[in-house]
């Protein structure tokens, strides 16, 4: 245990001291860590895109804990860099360091998850995707497809966490405007393939083999990919029997919609220094008062294929 | 299955003439299955899909396998007086093996051999802090515990690891394949089920454990090479850890070393528990473990089923994890017993 915090301690120090090229702008970036797919990608794209923007990143990866990231930050201040980018790895016990960053006059830009302060001016915008939007989109999508009459099952993320609520919620609102459709069951599969594979399983027999279900809505890639598999294994054709949307866009999901077993997947994007960097050297070259919250826009894929 | 439990050895008829210790789960088990009845109509029904049994029942059995091999493992280990934390991230460790050799290009039967080997090293490797070294359990295993699950994040990494899903006939034939109707996990599970009965109770082996688990000084005392038993437990702990890592692994066709049978030890362990093992060691219930296991997957099952909101899950399967814990509780069993039949005794 003591080996690994060493370990991350010196990757931080390494990683915040490594001087870079000469850009026009120094920007210290704190990120939560490198779990999953998505992050590493990206974290990969903010480090590539920097020199499109005369940036010069210094990357700190926080190794998934609060106090590293403090450290990395507290580092950045006293570097003086231009301005610092964090994506927090919880959302409480910011004001201290953030007063710390607005005292050496050094903005603050938040991206991916949000921070819970009294004083909304420590940081000047967050910028990031929105989970809502993105169980909108996906209900929208399903609207369109299935013309408004449709008996839906639901593959939840892990109960309680902001994506699984926000996706529910978004997609509920989209729907909720369509009488005939409707969520028939709903379980938590915990953002895996497992979780999403077993409850696909038990929908399976409660509905006597989906009877009169028309699509399957699961708030991550990783469940969709359990509950194809499952219905498979049931004898069902998912993607014709039923619709299959859902959201991430991993690179499994990709394979899903080439041979029409999935129908969506709307894209978390990993991608987005093309959104950050703007906003931030915008501000940068001219201080100006900005909405405390930047949506980078989702976006949508499809199968190409004719559904019959 | 109830091989075990239906020749109970002296001791238990000794404690208890007249009732059996199987009893208790089983009547759990069929009070699960009764309600589950109640809440779904169809509950019961098997037909026949796509070549093979399909049906509620079905899906615990299947669902209970990965389980109920860990918690056998846990059991031994549970019986040596110890515990065995980190089945969940030998699991991961076995499935990254997989992805990782699968991706390289070997014979699917070698990594199959070497999925398992690798379990057995991290077995070894639990069993040299424990016995070799004198950890106690708890925090030896929970070295690997929090680590395991970063080393198969890193076996990925060996082969890019951004895309680890896979598709191997032969390790899907033994994980949600069929064989006569009947889903090859059972037949899986149920032979290392025999096989794991025959190495506990058909050689000196698991008195040894037994006797370890019960005093450990006595038993060095005695002639048995308690640090030698001890190791062994561990090893087979992860051996079964593996095979339920096969099992998991080949079922969803992909590693996922972060999230892949997250929790099991405490599944594991409740299974063993139910099983009327006790954490002080110097039992090894195995029949009364997969008992466990099947209590603990039909509770699944029926939260799965029963179209309550997921937010109830953990609240449900804690109530009746007690109701059953208290059912089996002599004490609280003679008081309730006393309180029903009122002036009768």
């Amino acid at each position: 245990m003591s080996l690994k915090l060493a370990a991350g301690a010196a990757a931080v120090a390494l990683s915040v001291f490594a001087a870079g090229g000469a850009g026009a702008w120094t920007i210290g970036f704190s990120q939560v860590g490198s779990e999953g797919d998505w992050r590493p990608a990206f974290s990969a794209n903010m480090q590539e895109t920097a020199k499109d923007y005369d940036v010069d990143l210094k990357f700190a990866n926080a190794q998934g804990k609060q106090e590293e990231q403090l450290r990395a930050v507290r580092a950045f201040i006293a570097q003086g860099v231009d301005a610092i980018i964090i994506a927090p790895v919880v959302v409480t016990g910011w004001d201290q360091v953030l007063q710390e960053a607005k005292d050496a006059e050094i903005p603050v830009f938040l991206v991916d998850r949000d921070v819970d302060v009294q004083d909304k001016s420590l940081y000047v915008t967050r910028i990031s995707a929105d989970f809502n939007l993105e169980g909108r989109l996906a209900g929208a999508w399903l609207a369109a497809a299935s013309k408004g009459d449709c008996k839906i099952v639901e593959l939840q993320g892990t109960t309680g966490s902001a994506p699984a609520i926000e996706r529910k919620k978004g997609f509920e609102a989209v729907i909720g405007e369509f009488p005939a459709m409707e969520i028939v069951a709903t379980q938590s599969g915990d953002f895996t393939t497992e979780g999403g594979k077993k409850v696909m399983e038990a929908f399976i027999k409660s509905t006597n083999n989906l009877e009169g279900i028309c699509a399957s809505f699961a708030h991550n890639d990783n469940m969709q990919l359990g509950a194809i598999q499952a219905m498979k294994e049931a004898g069902l054709n998912p993607g014709k029997d039923v619709l299959m949307v859902s959201v991430d866009y991993v690179p499994a999901i990709k394979d899903k919609l080439a041979n029409c077993e999935a129908n969506a997947s709307v894209e978390l994007r990993s991608a987005v220094g093309q959104y950050i960097y703007p906003v931030v050297v915008d501000y940068l070259k001219e201080p100006h008062e900005l909405d405390k919250w930047i949506v980078i826009p989702s976006d949508l894929h499809t199968a190409n294929c004719t559904s019959s | 299955m109830t091989d075990v439990a239906r020749l109970p050895r002296r001791r238990d008829r000794v404690a208890r003439p007249g009732t059996h210790r199987a009893l208790w789960p089983l009547l759990a088990l069929a009070v699960i299955l009764i309600v589950d009845g109640m809440i779904s109509p169809n509950f019961f029904a098997i037909r026949i899909v796509e070549g093979r049994l399909f049906g509620n029942l079905i899906d615990i059995l299947y669902r209970a396998v990965p389980t109920a091999l860990v918690a056998l493992g846990m059991a031994v280990v549970i019986g040596s007086k110890g515990v065995d934390l980190s089945v969940g991230s030998i699991i991961a460790i076995s499935g990254a093996v997989i992805a990782w050799r699968i991706h390289a290009g070997d014979p699917h039967f070698v990594i199959l051999l070497l999925a398992l080997a690798a379990s057995v090293v991290c077995g070894m490797w639990n069993g040299l802090l424990v016995a070799g070294i004198g950890i106690q359990p708890i925090v030896a295993t929970l070295i690997l515990m929090v680590s395991g699950r970063g080393v198969g994040m890193l076996i990925n990494l060996l082969y890019g690891g951004t895309d680890p899903s896979f598709e191997s006939a032969l390790l899907q034939g033994l994980s949600t394949g069929h064989l006569w109707l009947i889903p090859t996990r059972l037949i899986l599970g149920a032979v290392l089920f025999v096989a794991l009965w025959l190495v506990i109770r058909r050689t000196a082996l698991g008195l040894f454990i037994e006797a370890v688990g019960g005093n450990a000084a006595a038993a060095n005392l005695a002639g048995v090479n308690a640090r030698l038993v001890t190791f062994a437990a561990y090893v087979i702990c992860g051996l079964m850890a593996g095979w339920a890592g096969v099992i998991l692994t080949a079922d969803t066709h992909t590693s996922d070393p972060v999230s892949v049978a997250l929790y099991i030890e405490l599944d594991a362990i409740l299974a063993v528990v139910i099983g009327g093992g006790s954490l002080a060691g110097g039992r090894i219930y195995l029949g009364m473990t997969v008992i466990g296991a099947l209590v603990i997957q039909a509770l699944t099952t029926s939260i799965l089923i029963s179209g309550l909101p997921p937010e109830y899950n953990l609240i449900i399967k804690a109530v009746v994890v007690l109701f059953v814990l208290v059912l089996q509780s002599d004490n609280a069993r003679t008081r309730i017993g006393q309180i029903v039949s009122g002036g009768r005794r």
